[in-house]
């Protein structure tokens, strides 16, 4: 029954991503540039999920992860000419090294305390950016697609102004983060992870080192953050104040609480119907955070364990 | 100016914000509390109070009868947040959350749409200046300070004295218990996230011929209630008072000795370290 | 689904507003009747008007409809519409009518990306215009360079100018701060005083007045006293009226945003009636009405103006024609209501871009969106020298410098005198040229 039930779960999966494998022949270039948009931005949404989820910390500070990959990816490619390859990896680096010393000062706190203080950590890292802004340029920014050199592989140039480039490797990153989220709850590591959300108490007196648990789930939750930040420098360029503020450590809560937290797929959906719910809004009405106002409301209204963790309990019960 | 000059001044600063922080993020604090929920949506309730008073201000009553009837009109909107929505939902913490941030916006587009984008002085009921020997200060923001002080003293004097009050301790310290003892829970959550919706509109109305009123003026209430209401523990009215002054005056202070984008970074991780240190708050409940 | 947003804007505005104050009962409903609400007749009447049975060139308007940018973005979209209506009842652009996409980009740099990308991509627009804030510019300006579509930026920013974006972007219709610094700098000097004190807020937009005006300052034989940087997040302002040296001159400020008003408020009670000569930025007044309550202490302080908000202050029969196009009175608020006061110092940008691009469409035979006529229109624009004064340019007229995609314009300056502002000075272009720091024609396209 287990063994059926994990090869459904990995069918699921693979089946989503060949699907969007697809899709990028299918759909009209404008809906293709959205996807690649949506496929970046999940990464932060299943790396928050990660943590919110499965280990049941909630942080209002996750911008401070997705902005380090960010400026560790533009600043080593404007001002050292890095290649995209050791620039992604330095960004993913840089997530983890975040997550690493805000965990080793934070984990001590949990709950709404620890609500606030990952969203000051993130607010005075904010601040640092805007600082040092002879570095960083501040709430301005900067652009590195005048620095950025093509992909090569097998001999041929793959620019990254490329739509068919941007898609594919927003696709190839989603995919690996989303396979690591689906074997992380389906292993021993995660098992671990949901009893802490459950029941920290007992699961320390089972002998488990809670912390340690918590610690490691705040690093993966940070890489892949830190992930998503460097992809996102990579295919549109800009690097700014703006994706540290505490609005964009909103974000990810936003989309993971919407799609359904505690299940893999719910980060997806969540970006996708946020994204897609703004840009049909904003064609159909100036007015359109309301409408964006009123779906969040009757969404969760309607499912309030989000869509996914909804369609879950009553339709599809294996989900993982 | 001279060091006194400036010391003074980031004091009687300090003491200002101290109270007008303490009155808006009183009523986060009492939310949290008693109903153990985030309402993401609570600075657009001071937005809110604010945008009242300028209309109150254009129309010939003036400025006053706003203080009376913001906090009644945005309690009510509160009020239908919380029978429309919040009941269907349960108070479940994350889709509160989420419910909430719908509100958000909802409120953001609406003001945006029938007030407009501008940022509209209102005119202080009264002015007067205070020529202190080193500067000028204005004398609405003493009268500010007082008017919040008494309200938070009233605030207490429900808290403490009433059967509402003695209704909201007990389901904050025990809900079940509270039921069991015939309190209907619904009802004080109604009450209660109305009364916080109704202290943070008054404090916007308050605080508005001060700063301006402007559609997005929430969104810094709501981060400093939310760190105040966290260093002072959850629906502790005295935590809330010191850890608004604490955050009031380092503000100042720090920024008589550094640079103010650098003392800002220094105090905002003063607080968190503080939080980190005492888990509880300063007067919470340990491990919350 | 697009936006006609040609003819009277004041019908869709209208049905809009109606629209949200029905939608405290129903939400949904409310947003969906004004997006159907904003197709209004009089939109059909100005097509009629244009040439029939030719393609409309279209125009993608990215616009601050929300967020911070908000104010600047409503005239901006008032303006452009202005503007568009003009120019079709002209008989559009060579023959074409002329019909603007609006889309709302949220103040936000991450929105504006996408904004580009829906416009170039999803609504296949031949140009993009409207941008203002600079880190959204920023933001644009490189998807507007790989899709390869002219981005015309009206953002008063340095950042054309300096070389930094791509051969796509220009900034025909505005001046940018550079500039503008240039050219009032010695009138500041030798009129206020020769020790400055500066107040900016400690971003983007303040540093170019700090670095600007620190260079102009010193070479005139003045000093800048202090630097006073003022965090984003303040909402509290007496702390850095009180670290201006006691033998300050002038007090130069541009402080922007919502803050500005507390801002004044705390700058008289902090000096009282002993103060400094005081010279301001309209930036940091635009849409707010001078006679404001709080503002009182700004009587007798001077401000940099790019199109003098009261009549009178430039008064040419072009500046008379395009105020009432617009729909501005004579205290530069709106026709339809006096409380709500226009951006006059920077929407004329929106109006006079988009002649600049009818300009360039006919100057260089464009036709369609492709490689061939997109260079063939940038070659040609860059060529451009000057732009005349009238109704296509009522600000002035503008000297177009190719090499850095950039116009210069002459500048106001203009004293607060019973609650309105009062022209005393007006710049000569030549004042405001700084020599170009980059040369765009040199970049491939």
């Amino acid at each position: 029954m287990r063994r059926t039930r994990a090869r459904a779960v990995w069918a699921l999966h693979l089946a989503i991503l060949l699907l969007l494998l697809g899709l990028q022949f299918v759909v009209p270039p404008f809906h293709q540039i959205m996807l690649a948009r949506i496929m970046a931005l999940a990464v932060y949404a299943i790396g928050y999920n990660v943590l919110l989820g499965y280990a049941g910390l909630m942080s209002l500070g996750h911008a401070m992860f997705f902005a380090s990959g960010m400026y560790a990816t533009g600043l080593t490619i404007l001002h050292f000419g890095f290649g995209a390859g050791a620039a992604f990896g330095l960004g993913v680096l840089a997530g983890a090294i975040m997550a690493t010393a805000i965990g080793l000062v934070t984990l001590r706190a949990s709950g709404v305390s620890f609500l606030i203080v990952t969203m000051m950590f993130s607010q005075a890292f904010y601040l640092a950016t805007l600082y040092f802004n002879e570095i960083t340029m501040g709430d301005q920014g900067f652009i590195i697609s005048g620095r950025l050199q093509p992909l090569v592989a097998g001999g041929r140039e793959f620019p990254f102004s490329d739509p068919a480039v941007k898609y594919n490797l927003a696709l190839v990153v989603f995919a690996l983060s989303l396979m690591l989220s689906v074997w992380l709850t389906r292993s021993p590591i995660g098992r671990v992870l949901v009893a802490v959300r459950e029941n920290e108490e007992r699961t320390r007196l089972l002998g488990y080192n809670t912390s340690s648990y918590k610690l490691l789930a705040l690093i993966v939750s940070g890489s892949l953050a830190g992930a998503s930040g460097s992809i996102y420098t990579l295919m549109f360029s800009y690097v700014g104040s703006s994706f540290a503020s505490i609005l964009f450590s909103i974000y990810p809560l936003l989309w993971a609480l919407l799609g359904g937290t505690g299940t893999t797929l719910g980060p997806l959906l969540g970006t996708a119907l946020m994204t897609y719910v703004v840009d049909i809004a904003s064609g159909l009405t100036s007015s359109y955070l309301l409408v964006v106002g009123a779906t969040l409301v009757i969404l969760i209204m309607w499912f309030p364990a989000g869509v996914m963790g909804g369609i879950r309990a009553r339709w599809v019960r294996w989900l993982p | 100016m001279s060091f006194e000059g400036h010391l003074f001044l980031a004091l009687l600063e300090g003491t200002v914000t101290g109270f007008v922080l303490a009155l808006t993020a009183l009523g986060l604090s009492l939310v949290f509390g008693v109903m153990r929920i985030v309402n993401v949506a609570h600075g657009e309730f001071f937005m809110l109070g604010a945008v009242i008073a300028w209309y109150f201000s254009t129309m010939p009553g003036g400025f006053l009868p706003a203080l009376v009837a913001a906090p009644l009109l945005v309690g009510g909107v509160a009020f239908l947040a919380d029978r429309l929505v919040l009941r269907r939902i349960e108070y479940k913490p994350e889709s509160t959350i989420v419910a909430t941030i719908g509100l958000l916006y909802i409120i953001q587009q609406l003001v945006l749409t029938v007030y407009g984008p501008y940022a509209r002085p209102v005119a202080a009921p009264v002015y007067f200046r205070i020529d202190f020997p080193w500067f000028g200060y204005s004398g609405y923001k003493l009268v500010v300070a007082g008017v919040s002080a008494a309200l938070l003293v009233a605030t207490w004097l429900v808290l403490s004295r009433t059967t509402l009050g003695l209704y909201m301790r007990a389901t904050q310290q025990d809900r079940e218990m509270a039921q069991a003892f015939g309190v209907s829970v619904h009802r004080v959550y109604a009450l209660v996230f109305s009364l916080g919706a109704a202290l943070a509109a008054i404090a916007g109305a308050l605080v508005v011929p001060v700063q301006q009123a402007h559609y997005l003026m929430g969104l810094d209430a709501l981060l400093m209630s939310f760190i105040v209401v966290i260093i002072g523990g959850l629906g502790s009215l005295g935590g809330t008072l010191a850890a608004a002054f604490l955050i009031g005056m380092s503000d100042g202070l720090v920024s008589v000795f550094f640079s103010p984008t650098l003392a800002k970074i220094v105090a905002t991780l003063l607080v968190a370290l503080v939080l980190v240190l005492r888990t509880g708050g300063l007067f919470g409940e340990e491990g919350t | 689904m697009e936006h006609v947003s040609e003819g009277t804007r004041v019908a869709s505005e209208k049905i809009s507003r109606r629209a949200a104050i029905k939608a405290a009962g129903a939400l949904v409903g409310a947003g969906i009747v004004g997006g159907v609400g904003g197709f209004s007749p009089a939109a059909s009447v100005s097509r009629a008007a244009a040439q029939p049975a030719r393609t409309p060139i279209k125009i993608g308007f990215q616009v601050h409809r929300t967020g911070i940018g908000a104010v600047y973005g409503r005239w901006y979209e008032r303006t452009a519409t202005a503007a568009a209506t003009l120019i079709n009842e002209m008989g559009g652009i060579a023959g074409r009518p002329i019909q603007l996409v609006p889309e709302d980009d949220g103040t936000d740099p991450k929105r504006g990306a996408e904004v580009v990308e829906k416009l170039a991509v999803h609504h296949k627009v031949d140009f993009i215009y409207g941008t203002l804030f600079s880190h959204v510019v920023i933001a644009s300006a490189p998807r507007a360079g790989e899709l390869k579509i002219p981005y015309f930026v009206v953002s008063e920013g340095y950042h054309v100018a300096s070389g930094k974006l791509n051969r796509y972007v220009f900034q025909p219709g505005i001046t940018d701060v550079r500039a503008q610094i240039t050219g009032i700098s010695s009138w500041v000097v030798k009129t206020l005083g020769k020790k400055i004190t500066m107040i900016f807020p400690d971003y983007a937009f303040g540093y170019d007045h700090r670095d600007f005006l620190g260079r102009a300052v010193p070479a005139l034989g003045g000093t800048i006293q202090a630097r006073l940087a003022i965090p984003p997040t303040e909402t509290s302002f007496s702390k850095y009226f009180a670290r201006v040296p006691a033998d300050t001159e002038v007090l130069y400020h541009v402080m922007v945003g919502p803050g500005v008003l507390t801002f004044v408020k705390e700058m008289g009670e902090h000096f009282g009636a002993r103060r400094p000569q005081i010279f301001g930025f309209i930036d940091s007044l635009e849409g707010v009405d001078l006679a404001s309550p709080g503002l009182e202490y700004l009587e007798g302080t001077h401000f940099w103006e790019a199109f003098p908000r009261y009549a009178g202050g430039y008064p040419t029969p072009h500046e008379r024609f395009y105020r009432d196009r617009v729909g501005v009175n004579d205290a530069g608020a709106s026709l339809r209501d006096p409380k709500d006061v226009s951006t006059y110092s920077h929407m004329f940008g929106c109006w006079e871009t988009l002649f600049v691009i009818k300009q360039a469409v006919e100057q260089s035979g464009y036709r369609d969106p492709t490689p061939k006529d997109y260079r063939a229109l940038i070659e040609t624009l860059e060529e451009v020298q000057w732009f005349n004064e009238g109704i296509q340019h009522p600000q002035g007229p503008k000297k177009f410098v190719g090499q850095i995609h950039q116009s210069f314009g002459q500048q106001f300056i203009s004293k607060v005198e019973n609650r309105r502002l009062k022209v005393v000075h007006r710049t000569k272009i030549e004042d405001s040229l700084y020599p170009p720091e980059a040369d765009y024609r040199k970049q491939p396209l």
